[in-house]
């Protein structure tokens, strides 16, 4: 039995913002559980299960590798071609699977908006948990083959963090805009398909920048460009070269999104359960 | 401390903005209208666009609930009692006032909010638990418990999607039952599950009123349940708080004041709210003896009319008598009489009722009329929807005119002793 708590809740017209911050640290568990409940019922009544989160990366890898490497021929270094390409699909596939998450995520819970109080910043984080979840796993089990081609881990590893983090704020913050606005208008259901087609071929996931002196000023505009290099960078050892500009861009717009993000978030947040 | 309020709501209003007729209003629409209302700002500056309608679902509201009160809630439907508890349970914000809550509050505007069809029981409940507002070692805690009033031990490896809807109500509910807040808010939830299982809830409702400093807020338009439950009751009509007051009281005067009108003819088409309307069967009127009087010991006839917007089976419609105070006197179950229907959808049907010998005494009588399919799954319920008057006649002895009450008469046979006079 609990203690009978004196916590007092004062609500007012206006004025709610008070307690967010403290709510939402109060309700982490449920984001845990949101997450675990997506990762859960997405490969339920699936004969193959988890192999859907390898079978997809590895049949893009070996498309990506065909189109980039094979018909475009298009210099990979010293690097095995599909290496190279597995090495930027992961903070693809992160970005895409977080941003799409968080994205749909208000108008995919509208039954809890409708029924159940909790910060609402709950839901699209943990869109963004099981994106984390899942790049994990492709990189537990990519890791092997990577050193089996060579590829010795270095201590730029230790910074990888840093790229997800970019990654994972890019995702949220665009994914706060197109949720919220998604609550009211559905039309933003159809950008996000629409923005991540382009996407993936804008953002240097089949090829690797440092060969394209002309377009590497035009490509560090996009900032996943930053993130998959940072990411090459990282994990892929010496062969790859650090591009500073990349990298400030694509902070520099994670935390404009992030900031933006959130602040329409929470201004629009008050109507969700009225208009969804 | 312990003489604060649990509850203190001060002015509390919420308003909507209705007139919306496309529900999600699509990119184009907003842009059109913008760039509309932009050129007519332009064109007549000053002039007020009026393309908006407000609605205030809740208007200046004020009340106290103390700690370990039992507050029942009762209103038409429309009347603001699921904004009043959106509000208070805050998946909505107030237009103006304010409200405080002291203590844990947890709030059950649905059975099974969150449960998801393809996870297990076992999942389900700790999803659930979670989403109420439990913690992961609260659920651990009482999972077994939990289990055990649902009675579902053996599926508890099942899927949800494969549970009968008597399963998985009971397993809803058994999660929320268990919830320790020392605030409880409560919406319609009692209107669910079979009758054996409604009473454990209510039983276990009592039980959680009763521990020390338990406040609950409880909807409901099971007037009866209210009575047996609650301290006061809340009556709310158009928004405004009309009366508080013990539960007998209210509840009489409630059912009084709505359906003060007797009739025989009664349209339920724009009865209630419009996700009733959108049910797969709506049932849309009543019409009781072709419009003519209602009469004691005569035969009786009720045409309940209906439209189905989907294709339902095994459908059953029941009609309910009531006193004015809200206590059911008889009902009558098309299934327990055989009759379970299948429809199509898009249909318009009525369905007759008859009895040879109406038993009701002269008097009036509230009526409560639904329909469902399998054997809890509600299609469509009106509560306290219309009021009869039952008029006496030829076979009425004058007794029953001149002290109105006594219910049903029924028929019966009466035996004498068989000894010889002395």
């Amino acid at each position: 039995m609990n203690p009978p708590s004196t916590a007092k809740l004062v609500v007012e017209a206006g004025k709610a913002e008070q307690h967010y911050w403290r709510d939402l640290w109060g309700y982490r568990e449920l984001l845990g559980f949101l997450a675990w409940r997506d990762i859960k019922v997405r490969y339920k009544q699936a004969a193959l299960g988890f192999a859907w989160a390898i079978i997809q990366p590895a049949v893009q890898t070996l498309l990506l590798t065909f189109v980039f490497g094979k018909l475009a021929k298009m210099p990979a270094g010293n690097l095995p071609y599909p290496l190279l390409v597995l090495a930027g699909l992961l903070p693809w596939q992160l970005f895409s699977s977080a941003f799409s998450g968080a994205g749909n995520s208000l108008v995919g819970n509208a039954h809890l908006i409708s029924k159940v109080y909790f910060p609402r910043l709950i839901v699209p984080l943990s869109a963004l948990a099981v994106a984390l979840i899942d790049m994990a796993i492709l990189l537990a089990v990519s890791a092997p083959f990577a050193f089996l081609a060579g590829v010795v881990p270095t201590w730029r590893l230790l910074l990888l963090p840093v790229f997800i983090a970019a990654a994972l704020l890019i995702a949220l913050g665009a994914g706060l805009w197109v949720t919220a606005l998604t609550v009211k208008y559905r039309d933003f259901r159809f950008i996000t398909p629409f923005l991540l087609q382009i996407g993936v071929f804008v953002t240097p996931v089949g090829y690797r920048t440092d060969f394209l002196p002309h377009w590497r000023d035009l490509l560090a505009l996009n900032p996943l460009t930053g993130v998959v290099d940072g990411f090459r960078w990282c994990l892929l050892g010496a062969d790859y070269s650090f591009y500073l500009p990349e990298f400030l861009v694509s902070s520099a717009v994670a935390l404009v999104l992030v900031a933006t993000g959130l602040w329409f978030f929470r201004r629009t947040e008050r109507q969700f359960s009225d208009v969804i | 401390m312990a003489t604060d309020p649990a509850i203190t709501v001060e002015n509390l209003s919420k308003r909507y903005v209705i007139g919306h007729e496309v529900r999600h209003d699509t990119l184009r629409d907003a842009l059109v209208h913008g760039a509309r209302g932009w050129w007519k700002a332009l064109r007549r500056r000053g002039e007020q666009r009026a393309t908006r309608e407000e609605f205030w679902a809740l208007r200046s509201v004020s009340f106290e609930v103390k700690r370990g009160e039992v507050v029942g809630i009762i209103g038409r439907n429309g009347a603001g009692k699921s904004t009043l508890l959106k509000l208070l349970s805050r998946i909505t914000e107030p237009t103006e006032g304010r409200f405080t809550l002291v203590g844990r509050v947890a709030s059950l505007l649905e059975v099974g909010t969150g449960f998801h069809p393809e996870l297990t029981g076992r999942e389900n409940i700790r999803l659930n638990g979670a989403i109420l507002g439990m913690s992961r070692a609260e659920i651990r805690r009482k999972f077994d418990e939990i289990v055990a009033f649902a009675e579902i031990d053996r599926f508890l490896d099942t899927p949800v999607k494969r549970y009968s809807s008597g399963m998985y109500v009971r397993l809803a509910f058994a999660v929320a039952a268990h919830l320790e807040p020392e605030i409880l808010v409560v919406d319609e939830v009692l209107a669910v599950g079979d009758y054996a299982f409604q009473r454990k809830c209510l039983g276990k409702m009592n039980a959680v009123a009763a521990q020390e400093g338990r406040t609950v807020l409880l909807v409901s338009h099971n007037l009866g349940s209210l009575i047996g439950l609650c301290d006061r009751v809340f009556w709310l009509d158009q928004g405004r708080l009309r009366k508080v007051g013990p539960a007998p009281a209210i509840a009489a005067e409630y059912i009084r004041s709505q359906t003060e009108a007797a009739g025989s003819d009664f349209d339920f088409r724009a009865w209630g709210s419009a996700d009733r309307r959108a049910g797969k069967l709506v049932i849309t009127g009543l019409h009781l003896n072709d419009g003519g009087p209602i009469v004691h010991r005569e035969p009786f006839r009720a045409r309940i009319h209906f439209r189905t917007q989907a294709a339902v089976e095994g459908v059953a419609f029941g009609l309910g008598f009531c006193t004015v105070e809200g206590t059911r006197l008889a009902t009558f179950d098309s299934d327990l009489d055989g009759a379970r229907l299948s429809y199509r959808a898009n249909q318009e049907g009525w369905i007759d009722l008859t009895l040879p010998d109406l038993p009701l005494s002269p008097g009036r009588y509230a009526l409560d009329l639904g329909a469902r399919t399998g054997d809890v799954t509600s299609l469509d319920y009106l509560p306290t929807c219309g009021m009869i008057e039952v008029q006496p006649g030829p076979r009425t002895n004058v007794g029953c005119v001149q002290i109105p009450g006594g219910g049903l008469r029924l028929a019966a046979q009466w035996k004498e002793p068989a000894v010889s006079p002395g």
